[in-house]
């Protein structure tokens, strides 16, 4: 995994409050056995009509929507199924942060494992930056701070570790298999 | 010293801590079962394979297949009618996978295959007191027997796979008390969508549900199983009721449970589970379970749920903009009008099945409503598991579900996901037995109204949205 520490992106806003994991990847994309490839298949019954062309009303499909790597939606994105799929696919299609005034945990759990980063504002700079879509944001993992339209750099909450994780490009894996002694003593005592 | 009250969540908690969590690590907390089934692991396992680890403990572990797999029988070419080639990859390389590692898989078209919900308590391997995990958002089942039981990602699945721990912080507690009793036509279904409704499909997020209350003590497992795999739909990872003599009974002499005196050091042990008197928990919500009517839900998301008898609500009412046009759409994708009655809304389809209602009680249920009488609708019936249909078929509920009228399926996912082919038309409406109304869940462009298995039958029978009550 790639170190992420400064992200800097123009915003795509999808204002819908409970966008669940169903819309993010539908169930039918997720007979693959790897992760690869899934963008294409990001929000696909929003994105393509019928005949699988693309839905130029679809925000994804606008001009000014490509190349854009923050997604700003509304409350309670990422309810719904535990699929892993809908960060694979998020990431994928080139997203690298969701920010949201609240995000579902396994949803989070699993952004934070693909490097997309799920952000948690409060409800008048989410309000701010729903107002402004296309404007450009900049997320310092770092100082945990998002500079939101209007040139405010808002804090954000992330779990140390997981931002340590982030930070440095390493994975939880890692620290678990370190553990295998005191699992195994854990084992032991049972 | 006396040690604080403690709840049942904390109880499991504190048992399972390799190490517990500081300011800058998270608990590494030990999983005593882990389910795998086809459509979240193929990438853990490949995880494995990269990194040359084998599984650390497969005595803990158990799979099956359900979501890409067919519910209709082998072909008279021994073939499965498998939807697409991709389906029948997967479902291949999970038998693979099993083989390679040496993993416990009960696959396609043996004995004990089934929706993964339903054959792990089935076979006995989900006990009070555990930690259970599954690369499933509807994991949370398994806590009607007192366990820590929710989903993870594939990745997590890999992690649990090489090293039997997950890196987690410990949520806080929401108590949901239901007092009473439920009346007559009203079941664990009805419960859960009424407590969905009143937190919200986001309202459980960051806790744990424990439910406790006359109401849920007179629940049977299969009832509370139920209740417990649509906390997440509340946004809640797990759901769980504390253990009683109702699981006990349910457990003993079930396959993976233990035996002898074993089985009585085991009761002993899960009688301390409950929470203590005077336990705290961050959250608290109580509901009357005497006043609940069978419920449906009208929109897009399983919050979206009102009594039967109810109107569609109204987003002019709505004063939260956010909330209103979150309605407005829903009512769009149903294709409702604000203030119409739900009683009476015609359908194309019922589907009785899924972890949330694909057990032997549930298909029992249905039969009772459909007994005697016939579809006007499209109807599957989908038993969640090889056993369930054994069972259902030993009761005779085949015949009478047949002579209704009604499609006798293979055990699965089925129409709850809709990705093995069973699923609805672009604007069709079905009357669904599983956990999500999402738009699409069902099949792109279908319509899906969650409701108990009596409800499903009784609208099944009327081919509309139908009180059950009255047909009792």
């Amino acid at each position: 995994m790639n170190p992420i520490r400064v992200i800097e992106s123009r915003t795509v806003v999808l204002p819908r409050e409970n966008i669940d994991t169903d819309q993010i990847i539908p169930a039918r994309f997720l007979k693959v056995t790897d992760k690869a490839g899934l963008g294409k298949s990001a929000f696909a019954d929003w994105r393509y009509g019928p005949d699988g062309a693309p839905l130029p009303d679809f925000v994804l499909n606008r001009p000014e929507a490509q190349g854009c790597a923050v997604l700003v939606a509304g409350e309670n994105f990422g309810c719904g199924s535990s699929r892993e799929h809908a960060p694979w696919a998020l990431h994928d299609y080139g997203f690298r942060a969701v920010l949201s005034t609240r995000i579902a945990d396994i949803f989070k759990s699993n952004a934070l494992k693909n490097g997309l980063l799920p952000i948690v504002v409060d409800a008048a700079s989410h309000a701010a930056l729903v107002a402004a879509p296309g404007a450009t944001v900049r997320i310092d993992l770092e100082a945990q701070t998002v500079t939101i339209p209007g040139g405010a750099a808002v804090p954000f909450a992330i779990d140390g570790f997981s931002r340590y994780c982030l930070l440095n490009g390493v994975d939880e894996l890692g620290f678990l298999l370190g553990q295998a002694e005191a699992i195994a003593v854990f084992e032991g005592a049972r | 010293m006396p040690s604080a009250p403690r709840t049942l969540l904390e109880k499991i908690w504190d048992g399972h801590l390799v190490r517990a969590e500081t300011p800058e690590t998270p608990a590494v907390l030990y999983v005593d079962l882990h389910l795998v089934h086809e459509v979240t692991s193929p990438q853990a396992f490949s995880l494995l394979r990269e990194r040359g680890l084998p599984v650390r403990r497969l005595d803990r572990t158990l799979a099956t297949m359900d979501h890409s797999t067919p519910t209709l029988p082998r072909g008279a070419d021994g073939r499965w009618p498998f939807i697409d080639a991709q389906a029948e990859a997967q479902v291949a390389q999970l038998s693979r996978n099993a083989a390679e590692f040496g993993m416990e898989l009960h696959g396609l078209g043996t004995e004990a295959q089934g929706v993964i919900h339903v054959f792990g308590p089935e076979m006995g391997a989900t006990q009070p007191g555990m930690t259970v995990v599954c690369g499933d958002s509807h994991t949370a089942t398994h806590g009607a027997f007192g366990a820590l039981a929710f989903g993870i990602g594939t990745s997590e699945v890999g992690h649990v796979l090489a090293t039997q721990c997950l890196l987690q912080r410990r949520p806080r507690t929401l108590a949901v008390r239901v007092e009473g009793r439920l009346p007559a036509g009203v079941g664990a279904k009805d419960l859960i969508l009424a407590i969905i409704a009143r937190l919200g499909v986001g309202g459980g997020t960051g806790h744990v549900i424990e439910y406790l209350g006359e109401a849920v003590r007179a629940l049977s497992m299969e009832a509370r199983m139920t209740l417990c795999n649509m906390s997440i739909e509340a946004g809640a990872r797990a759901g769980m009721v504390a253990p009683d003599q109702t699981t006990f009974a349910w457990l003993e002499g079930r396959e993976k449970a233990p035996t002898g005196k074993a089985w009585d050091q085991a009761v002993a042990r899960w009688r301390a589970l409950p929470s203590d008197p005077g336990a705290r928990y961050d959250r608290e919500l109580t509901i009357d379970g005497a006043s609940l009517a069978p419920m449906i839900t009208f929109g897009t998301n399983p919050g979206h749920a009102i009594a039967i008898s109810a109107r569609v609500p109204d987003p002019a009412g709505e004063a939260d903009a956010a909330v209103r046009s979150s309605l407005q759409g829903a009512l769009a994708y149903m294709g409702l009008r604000p203030g119409q009655p739900i009683l009476g809304q015609p359908v194309d389809v019922v589907f009785v099945g899924s972890c949330t209602n694909g057990r032997l009680e549930d298909l029992r249920e249905a039969a009772a409503v459909l007994r005697g009488r016939k579809v006007k609708t499209r109807t599957l019936i989908v038993p969640g598991s090889q056993r369930v249909k054994k069972a259902a078929e030993a009761e005779g509920l085949d015949a009478v579900f047949r002579a209704a009228g009604a499609e006798w399926r293979e055990p699965g996912c089925s129409m709850c996901i809709a990705m093995n082919g069973d699923e609805l038309r672009p604007g069709q409406y079905a009357v669904s037995t599983s956990n999500r109304n999402f738009e699409g869940r069902q099949g792109k462009g279908g319509r899906t109204f969650l409701a108990s298995p009596l409800t499903a039958a009784a609208s099944a029978v009327t081919g509309m949205i139908t009180d059950v009550r009255g047909l009792l």
